[in-house]
């Protein structure tokens, strides 16, 4: 008996606009309102609502059989109820079907697990209030951003009252074993792990429009059966993915979604075949044995690892100067301003200041709203330096807190004099 | 190969561009034979003895013809250096008639003269650089019956900033890309052009980008300086945008007076980039250091901490890569050819003043984006190699051949 586990990730990032150094400490509008409109609005027409459709007519055909899970970032939720309400209505309806799973993740999809697991925290919570408030479900199971995953974090992730946990299935953490089964982190006592079994969530994924693959075109009949192949050697095959794989990575004319219609008829025709919700997975399977998992993985990139985020002494630098800011904007009582900061702490700013260009550049190109990834360093940090005055505002006494957390490579200008009195007569 | 100036005197990019390329072309085992109006006077910094056939460079032979020719002249001035060498000549040698009186009797003065050589000179391809020389090429052509490629480093929107056309030059262009068997562009921006304004078809036109001469390694150390320096290298002319320049000078010194900006260069802008610098009360901020030639040109490079193209039109732009070479960090026109093949580098519309201001902001005051696009672009740069637009005209060399063969 095998399962069939689909996983979606759905997420958009308030872009930044560009935030010219003359703006500091004048004007503290930093989003791309329309920008963040437009993206939103096409990915809808183009993919979201499209997609529910698609998902609603498969669980109404399969009375129930079809099942999928999501995890929607909770700056994706925000921008839905604000620019394309009629999304978030139509993932209500796939909640109320009862088929439908939503998992945990981080609100702001950030990578703030790495840098204040105070501030993780406090976003999982806010994110698992989120989805309980809007789909009427509390999250069981958890995936950090892009899958960035390791043993400590699922530990960490476990403490907070997780049962289970994704990631990603690399050759390098696998060895001979199959991502098919259920497994347990080393570091852990009850949390679950599912890996994603990426040759064949790819294949779907990225290689599906490839007409240089010698595969193509993917026919739902040619998947089936080498889904079918893992029956007798695992319990459910995990494909995870992008929500933006139908209809906006793969265009409506690859024929990705007629594809995703047949796919179900296919599988359910063996009569061991199932789909599963990841709870579902977990509930149902023991994990096989331990997985030791050390070091960080993710899904992004050839390196599977950080180094889309934090690659480059760019991404390091905004980065840590960002963190810098935690302790004394939380101290201060400005609630706009905690919430630019949360904004600020999206993966996807440090991802567009990614410079592996040669190999994975086009993805990073994906809707990103720069020229170079230098473009999104310098807005980055002419955003930080804006909040050196907001922060001065609040609190007189903050000032010097700040002086102190931000030393970092001397990147943030403390002090920035008023420039009119500086300019000398010739 | 038809061309009109060449280093060690040159007055621009395309000297710099031939010299590159002949070499390349004479590492790939091409032989050149290079044409060239160098007269006694060649630029009016600097009127040196002529020493272009001293340059010794495996398989490329130099053929001098004298000529007043110069690339970035206008008719106006043509007429008075043409003044002044026949007063000169007079006075000495007494062979001021041999000249023609105008430009374009000078081009078709030199195109007679390429006519006799493609009659003496073994050859199995024209390669004709910029508008001077593309009647030379078409005269070259019907000589010898050898196929035509017609090079286009800058075409005369760019040189005009798509204002004010010179009709004559405009008719110069598009005949010679007409007459041409191909047409080398130096940039997809270039070729495009080629296409919209001069009705080429853009199959005929092939884009071969320019690359760098690579010398040495640069030295990366940071500079410790606490006054920051801004540069731009270029004729001061419209094309090239030192008004934007000099405009977003002002912008960054309103938010940090601590920045010097250097204008390296000479051209018919130049009185009045002084002029508006000290309108702006930024004279002191802004160095006019005149036209740099050899090494002049690394120093300054190393001295800034950023270097600015903001040309209104750039067919190509070298001066960026010379830039990286010297490990200096660079902000460049989007209008420009260059930059369609360099990364690591800022970009920025040349009208966007505010923009090109915060940009070089960012550079002087995050030191780890100037680092970053220090040590990036300077490993970057190495792939900008010569021989590989050589390789690349080599082979539309190849197919104008293979061409010209099946047609005969």
């Amino acid at each position: 008996m095998v399962s069939l586990c689909f996983y979606f990730q759905v997420h958009q990032p308030f872009r930044l606009r560009k935030y010219s150094v003359f703006e500091i400490g004048k004007n503290s509008d930093y989003f791309d309102h329309s920008k963040n409109r437009e993206v939103m609005q096409k990915v809808a027409k183009k993919c979201y609502l499209p997609a529910n459709k698609l998902m609603m007519d498969l669980i109404k055909q399969h009375k129930g059989n079809f099942k999928i899970s999501y995890s929607i970032s909770g700056v994706a939720l925000d921008q839905f109820k604000k620019y394309a309400p009629e999304v978030l209505l139509s993932f209500k309806e796939l909640a109320d079907t009862g088929c439908v799973e939503f998992l945990a993740e981080t609100y702001y999809h950030s990578l703030s697990y790495l840098f204040s697991k105070d501030e993780f925290k406090q976003q999982v919570m806010q994110h698992t209030k989120k989805i309980k408030a809007l789909f009427g479900q509390t999250p069981r199971v958890f995936r950090n951003t892009e899958l960035i995953f390791n043993n400590e974090l699922a530990k960490f992730v476990e403490d907070l009252g997780y049962e289970g946990i994704l990631a990603e299935g690399a050759d390098h953490i696998l060895g001979w074993r199959s991502p098919n089964f259920v497994y347990r982190p080393v570091s852990c006592s009850k949390i679950k792990l599912l890996l994603k079994n990426y040759k064949l969530s790819d294949d779907v994924a990225f290689r599906f429009s490839n007409k240089g693959w010698n595969e193509h075109p993917l026919t739902a009949e040619k998947f089936n059966k080498w889904l079918s192949a893992a029956n007798g050697n695992g319990v459910s095959v995990n494909l995870f993915m992008d929500y933006e794989t139908f209809g906006e990575h793969q265009w409506e004319d690859t024929g990705i979604f007629q594809f995703l219609r047949a796919l179900p008829n296919e599988f359910l025709k063996h009569p061991d075949n199932n789909f599963k919700t990841v709870s579902e997975v977990i509930d149902n399977n023991e994990p096989v044995s331990d997985l030791d998992i050390h070091n960080f993985v993710s899904w992004a990139d050839i390196e599977r690892d950080l180094s889309a985020w934090l690659g480059n002494k760019l991404q390091n630098s905004a980065s840590s100067e960002l963190y810098a800011f935690e302790q004394v904007i939380k101290n201060g009582n400005d609630p706009q301003l905690l919430e630019d900061w949360r904004k600020l702490t999206t993966s996807d700013h440090f991802y567009y200041m990614c410079i592996k260009w040669f190999n994975d550049g086009d993805v990073h190109k994906y809707f990103n709203p720069y020229d170079t990834p230098y473009d999104g360093f310098i807005t980055f940090m002419n955003v930080l330096n804006d909040f050196v005055y907001r922060v001065n505002q609040t609190s007189v006494n903050q000032a010097d807190v700040l002086a102190q957390t931000c030393t970092n490579q001397g990147q943030v200008m403390t002090h920035i004099e008023n420039p009119s009195s500086l300019i000398k007569p010739i | 190969m038809f061309g009109w100036e060449f280093p060690p005197v040159y007055s621009g990019g395309l000297g710099t561009a031939c010299y590159g390329l002949t070499k390349g072309l004479s590492k790939n085992s091409c032989k050149v034979t290079f044409v060239m109006p160098t007269g006694p006077i060649v630029h009016h910094d600097h009127v040196d003895v002529i020493v272009a056939d001293k340059v010794s460079l495996e398989n490329v032979k130099f053929t001098k013809v004298p000529s007043l020719l110069l690339p970035y002249l206008t008719s106006g001035g043509y007429d008075q250096r043409y003044r002044k060498l026949l007063q000169k000549q007079n006075a000495s040698e007494g062979h001021g008639s041999l000249y023609g009186k105008d430009m374009m009797a000078e081009v078709w003065r030199f195109s007679e003269i390429a006519r006799l050589i493609a009659a003496t000179e073994d050859h199995d391809v024209i390669h004709a650089h910029d508008w001077m020389t593309y009647e030379a090429g078409i005269k070259a052509k019907k000589e010898s019956g050898k196929p035509l490629v017609c090079h286009i480093h800058a075409t005369e929107f760019d040189r005009s900033g798509f204002g004010g056309v010179n009709q004559y030059v405009y008719d110069i262009e598009r005949k010679g890309l007409h007459a041409a068997d191909k047409v080398i562009a130096v940039s997809n921006y270039t070729k495009g052009i080629v296409a919209k304004h001069y009705g080429v078809p853009e199959h005929k036109i092939e884009v071969v980008h320019n690359a760098v001469e690579f010398t040495d390694f640069p030295d990366l150390k940071d500079k410790q300086e606490d006054e920051k320096m801004v540069l731009f290298l270029g004729r001061i002319t419209l094309q090239k945008g030192p008004d934007y320049f000099i405009e977003a000078a002002k912008k960054v010194l309103e938010h940090d007076p601590k920045v010097k900006f250097v204008v390296a260069g000479s051209g018919d802008m130049m009185g009045r980039m002084i002029e508006r610098s000290a309108e702006l009360g930024i004279a002191n901020k802004v160095l006019f250091s005149g036209f740099l030639k050899g090494d002049d040109i690394d120093r300054a490079y190393k001295m800034a901490d950023l270097y600015v193209l903001p040309s209104v039109s750039e067919p190509f732009g070298i001066t960026p890569l010379e830039a990286m070479r010297n490990g200096t960090p660079c902000l460049i026109s989007k209008t420009s050819g260059v930059s369609e093949v360099v990364t690591h580098c800022l970009k920025v519309d040349f009208w966007d003043v505010d923009e090109m201001a915060n940009k070089i902001l960012g550079v002087l005051h995050y030191g780890l984006l100037h680092k970053s696009l220090q040590e990036n672009g300077s490993s970057e740069v190495k792939k900008f190699n010569w021989e590989i637009p050589a390789r690349k005209c080599m082979d539309v060399y190849r197919q104008v051949m293979s061409e010209s063969k099946i047609a005969g």
